[in-house]
């Protein structure tokens, strides 16, 4: 029961909250840390738990705003639908992409992800005919208000945490793990490493061409350096390594704080808030290469530890 | 059929190239020494560029200053990464950990400069860089020509030093076996630094070579990274012949392409070699199987 409590109790005022909190900037906020979250969960998932970095997500996350805003734009299909269209297609851009560098020894899929998302925004960029070019695409259809958005934002985040969750929590979730520790001995024991990434890649692509299909919808302009930028790959790394690679809620708790920071350091200047992120990374790297969430754990087993050692030491 | 184009074209790859070079074989020292690659290796020849600019731009120093001045600068602050951030975190998260960091470092030096340099595109004084020589209608332009020079110096020094020096023994010797150079009495630990120093070196001297050809602004490194990163999977990942050769073929195979693409997806011509050479040939050029 206990174990179910915070978890409710979390999604409770989760649910009430766009109804106590009329203030529109904090419901943006809440938006915004929901779409982070989102995005740090599935970069997680290959990043975290198969240890395959991707400094390329933005490629997928571009691919959802184009998509679903393109079918809006063109045949007037509903970017909820185009939605699952641009998740799909993400999902078949990704497969190339693993299956010519996972087969391979070594950091090949990290080295081609950035060359990757680069071809794909200079093909946004240049294929003007298609995608506006760099003026970019306009939505003037009214898509609903905030609370509308927060809900489903909400609902998608949810579900990704669900889906990890079960991909974590099943024998995939061993796989995975004993993947990143040692792939040749996984291999041996009979884990289809090169399958499971290429997997695990395509789910990833998927749930971060959502968030980003969302996120057109949510700002109604796109172009290709708001959505194909880099800066979307590094936020998703740094929700990520703030809140605890490899585990479940870090992705989360990255996004709540570092989501607030990043809006008040632009409010403060424009130019210095990417620098923040690039410092975060290194900051972490260096002196909480857990994050804050398993930092948090060690403490506490640490201090509960320490109160059993006490009671221990008093009863003997 | 005309060939001077074509002729002139791989002409300027092969200059280009040789710069190319210089930047992936300090990328792949660095690799095949430690097993990291270091993401902020653009970043490094953003500030080689950078310095190269303002050293001519303030005092009217010219290359071969820029040069001087960019070898022990660099070369201390590859020590000082690597001691400060690289080894640390490598110690602590392994192969994934260092990619990370060196990606978060990458990240703040380019929007540190951007804070302090500002956006603009930055040149040499078009007087200086445009000059050429004239040869059976090839034009030769002074500033490359003299870039591919000092690379080929560069590059047979940097060759000479691993192959002849007992410093570029031990880099050597734990590139190939890590334990079995710790055994025979390396100081592993003293010649990761050294292999940083050097590809950190490499990477601002390239810098101050390319200055004078290519613009200068806070997000350059990224385009040469993406370069390197082709050039040293070309050549095979870890061989410093590799990456020699994967230069001069990649400038030349960029160069000659341009001819027959659209100008805008000059750079998409790197990720196309990239997959081909992980389809056909993913152990390189030059570099053993790790398939």
């Amino acid at each position: 029961m206990r174990k179910l409590a915070l978890p409710s109790l979390a999604g409770v005022i989760l649910l009430v909250y766009p109804l106590m909190v009329r203030n529109r900037f904090f419901l943006h906020l809440s938006v915004m840390v929901l779409l982070y979250a989102l995005l740090g969960v599935s970069w997680n998932l290959l990043g975290g738990y198969t240890g395959q970095i991707s400094f390329g997500h933005a490629a997928f996350f571009g691919t959802g705003a184009y998509t679903s805003t393109l079918l809006l734009l063109r045949f007037g299909i509903s970017p909820w639908l185009g939605m699952l269209v641009g998740a799909v297609l993400a999902l078949l851009l990704s497969l190339p992409l693993g299956w010519l560098t996972f087969r391979l020894r070594g950091p090949y899929f990290a080295l081609s992800t950035l060359a990757f998302a680069e071809i794909v925004r200079v093909i946004v960029y240049n294929w003007d005919t298609l995608t506006g070019g760099g003026d970019g695409l306009n939505i003037s259809t009214d898509l609903g208000g905030v609370v509308r958005f927060y809900y489903i934002i909400l609902a998608l985040t949810v579900a990704a945490l669900l889906v990890a969750g079960a991909c974590v929590r099943s024998r995939w979730g061993y796989f995975l793990n004993a993947i990143r520790e040692d792939e040749d001995a996984a291999e041996a024991l009979g884990v289809p490493a090169t399958r499971m990434k290429v997997i695990v890649l395509a789910i990833s692509a998927f749930f971060v061409a959502i968030g980003g299909s969302f996120f057109a919808s949510y700002q109604l302009y796109i172009n290709p350096d708001l959505v194909y930028e880099s800066q979307i790959s590094i936020q998703m790394i740094v929700v990520t390594i703030v809140g605890g690679i490899g585990t479940l809620e870090g992705p989360v708790v990255g996004a709540l704080i570092i989501v607030p920071l990043s809006e008040y350091f632009r409010s403060l200047s424009p130019v210095a808030n990417p620098l923040i992120y690039g410092l975060f990374i290194v900051v972490f790297m260096l002196f909480l290469p857990q994050g804050i969430v398993s930092g948090v754990q060690r403490l506490l087993t640490r201090r509960t530890a320490a109160v059993a050692d006490q009671h221990v030491s008093a009863s003997v | 059929m005309k060939l001077t184009p074509y002729i002139q074209s791989m002409v300027n790859g092969l200059l280009v190239g040789s710069l190319y070079s210089v930047i992936a074989m300090g990328l792949t020292i660095i690799f095949g020494v430690m097993r990291v690659i270091n993401m902020a290796h653009g970043e490094l020849i953003m500030l080689g560029m950078y310095l190269a600019f303002w050293a001519f731009t303030l005092f009217g120093l010219g290359q071969v200053a820029a040069l001087l001045i960019s070898l022990p600068l660099f070369l201390v602050l590859g020590a000082v990464i690597y001691s400060g951030v690289v080894n640390r975190v490598q110690r602590r998260a392994g192969e994934m950990g260092t990619l990370l960091v060196t990606a978060g470092l990458a990240y703040l030096v380019a929007n540190a400069a951007q804070l302090v340099w500002k956006a603009d595109f930055r040149s040499l004084p078009s007087a200086l860089i445009t000059r050429s020589l004239f040869w059976r209608g090839i034009s030769f332009n002074y500033s490359l020509l003299w870039a591919f020079l000092a690379a080929v110096i560069l590059t047979a020094v940097t060759y000479l030093f691993l192959i002849y020096t007992d410093a570029g023994r031990a880099i050597r010797a734990t590139a190939q076996d890590r334990e079995a150079a710790a055994l025979m009495g390396v100081q592993i630990h003293r010649i990761n630094m050294l292999a940083f120093a050097l590809g950190t070196a490499l990477a601002g001297m390239a810098g101050v070579l390319l200055t004078p050809v290519f613009y200068v602004y806070p997000y350059v490194g990224r385009v040469f990274l993406v370069k390197a990163f082709v050039v040293v999977v070309l050549g095979g990942m870890g061989s410093i012949l590799g990456a020699w050769l994967g230069g001069l073929l990649f400038g030349v195979v960029e160069s000659v392409a341009c001819l027959f693409i659209p100008s805008g997806y000059r750079d998409a011509v790197g990720l196309v070699v990239f997959l081909l050479v992980l389809l056909f040939k993913p152990s390189g050029l030059l570099g053993r199987s790790r398939v």
